[in-house]
């Protein structure tokens, strides 16, 4: 089904009031959990079975992430919510806050209670200050109102607090350790891991950050069950996952999709390659994956293994199709601009290699590169990827490998006639 | 005491009540304290005609008892912080990878054109700062976008673009 999950009050003229979101069953799975209240393993294992994976873009399983938290120790424990979207390719989140903050708020409550903690802040991105800072400031305050923050919630013996938060501009906050440095008041430099945030997190207590989509899908998970989420996608891939289809389609959109949907299906649902065009590449899950070529992704399917077993991922699910009018050695200098921009500095390979980069496709751009700038691009996108602190080197230089695996050709010709092969953009 | 006066000099009551209210959403001890800063550096550029100077940033570090350094170094790293004077409304037009594919290009330079200045400056009148963006605005769907002091406005034309600029005071 679609718009079954995260999505599910979006057919109501005012989708974000709280009275929409009991229509859907809202609320019903925190009575349930917290009439008892239920053991918190039991919780854990359930969203493991549901193998409910981190909507972020790592895919990481959800249940396994909760199970590193010391949640039965003493001392506060904090859980996170990561609503700093900005990958980009990707607005699912944004659309969340706004039209279902209710399903985040529940799920905030329900996932701190199984992980012990008692605070929980969400953390928007600094752009996000006005509407969906507006709408999920009133489901808090809607949610407190009706009794489901503060102390004792429903006579349960259970304490749950929820904060929003803003950030100020700042693509590297979305990495969860530079985003829990980003709300101590600092810089979002990410940490060395080990320590992990289950150990240290926030003010040097356990805290656990998750996606604002994984937090919105749990309190379906618990209403309807593991099994239903689990066989709404496929076997390691359950549930409903949101995908923003942008760039050359005819219907951009973003769409609550059953994992191992085919592209193709998911394609014709934003209404295919603008006027009618054809095919010829797709980032499949924010710039951060590879893309991959048309033909290859018309027979590959929607989910988190199908996509990395073709050389790319799921990522955040931001999909940017792009029909046979596209400069790759265009979209690779877009690209690699900003990760330059947005690279904190910390560590050496990436500043400096995040601009190696930028500069080499920008000379190859301009008409002035050599075969050896492609060989130079190739040796400093290596030198990045693992020599990091955090992701962002891997996320910086898998796009420009992956371009440059499927359309080395078009780099060549630049090198070789000082202008594009495609035809609309030279 | 000097240092009080610098946030009482620089800072309204109404600019020091909302931190307040910001610093009651963090524990309740120094490293909670730290927590505000970001919040309070918005409240004070709100209240500054949208940019930061040296006096705003002296008086977040005092009324949150900080080090200034600490203050300076989150003014510096947030691209949203402006340490320099701005027009009276801040445009971001989003020219990432899902904008550019559908015309923020040629957005931007008809935007540039319309008002007689490049990315990063000001209009004369001190009406319009057309702010460099390099993030993603996360409207990905309606590209191609622009921000407008916050508010988000999608699938634009140049017209469309255009017309809404011209509506600003």
């Amino acid at each position: 089904m679609v718009n079954d999950v995260c999505y599910a009050t979006l057919k109501y003229d005012q989708p974000w009031t709280l009275d929409n979101y009991y229509r859907e069953g809202g609320y019903e799975a925190l009575k349930r959990v917290l009439d008892g209240p239920m053991d918190r393993g039991e919780i854990i294992d359930e969203i493991k079975k549901a193998t409910l994976r981190g909507r972020g873009g790592a895919g990481f399983s959800t249940g396994m992430k909760w199970g590193f938290m010391p949640r039965d120790a003493p001392g506060q424990k904090y859980l996170i919510c990561n609503s700093d979207e900005s990958e980009p390719g990707t607005c699912k989140d944004r659309h969340l806050l706004r039209f279902n903050p209710h399903a985040l708020v529940e799920g905030m409550i329900i996932s701190g209670y199984a992980m012990g903690a008692t605070v929980g802040y969400n953390y928007l991105r600094g752009e996000f200050m006005k509407e969906p800072f507006e709408r999920i400031e009133e489901a808090v305050r809607e949610a407190r109102e009706a009794g489901f923050l503060g102390e004792n919630i429903l006579g349960s013996g259970v304490d749950f607090e929820m904060h929003n938060l803003i950030g100020a501009g700042a693509y590297i906050c979305g990495e969860e350790t530079g985003l829990l440095e980003s709300i101590e008041g600092k810089r979002g430099l990410p940490r060395n891991k080990p320590p992990f945030p289950a150990q240290y997190g926030i003010y040097g207590r356990p805290a656990t950050v998750n996606n604002t989509e994984t937090i919105a899908s749990v309190p379906t998970v618990m209403r309807r069950g593991a099994d239903w989420f689990l066989e709404q996608g496929r076997p390691n891939n359950g549930g409903t996952k949101l995908f923003c289809v942008s760039g050359h389609v005819n219907s951009p959109g973003v769409f609550e999709i059953p994992l191992g949907m085919p592209f193709k299906e998911l394609l014709g649902m934003a209404g295919g390659v603008r006027d009618g065009r054809k095919l010829k590449a797709v980032i499949p899950g924010g710039t951060s994956m590879p893309a991959l070529p048309g033909e290859e992704m018309m027979e590959l399917d929607m989910d988190f293994d199908s996509l990395a077993k073709a050389k790319s991922g799921l990522g955040s699910g931001g999909l940017v199709v792009m029909d046979d009018t596209t400069d790759m050695v265009e979209v690779c200098l877009r690209i690699s601009r900003f990760y330059y921009a947005e690279s904190c500095g910390q560590c050496t390979p990436c500043r400096e290699g995040t601009g190696w980069m930028h500069r080499v496709i920008k000379r190859i751009y301009q008409g002035k590169g050599s075969y050896d700038d492609i060989e130079l691009l190739e040796a400093a996108a290596g030198q990045i990827a693992g020599h990091t602190i955090c992701a962002f080197g891997e996320a910086s230089a898998w796009p420009v490998q992956g371009i440059l695996r499927h359309w080395r050709h078009e780099f060549e010709h630049y090198v070789e006639h000082g202008r594009s092969m495609v035809e609309a953009a030279a | 005491m000097t240092s009080q006066r610098l946030a009482y000099t620089y800072l309204s009551d109404h600019q020091r009540e909302a931190i307040d209210s910001w610093r009651a959403r963090f524990p309740d001890h120094d490293q909670g304290r730290q927590s505000a800063v970001i919040q309070a550096l918005h409240i004070a550029q709100e209240g500054n005609g949208g940019w930061l100077s040296q006096q705003m940033l002296d008086a977040v570090a005092d009324y949150l008892e900080l080090t200034p350094v600490r203050v300076y170094e989150v003014a510096t790293f947030y691209s949203m912080f402006h340490l320099h004077p701005v027009g009276r409304h801040k445009v971001n037009i989003c020219q990432n990878i899902s904008c550019m594919l559908c015309g923020s290009d040629e957005l931007v330079r008809h935007i540039e054109q319309h008002l007689g200045i490049g990315l990063g400056e000001t209009t004369a009148d001190g009406r319009i700062t057309l702010v460099p963006e390099d993030e993603c605005l996360a409207a990905c769907t309606g590209a191609p976008m622009m921000l407008v002091d916050e508010h988000y406005y999608t699938d634009l034309t140049p017209e469309k673009a255009t017309a809404i600029l011209d509506s600003l005071e």
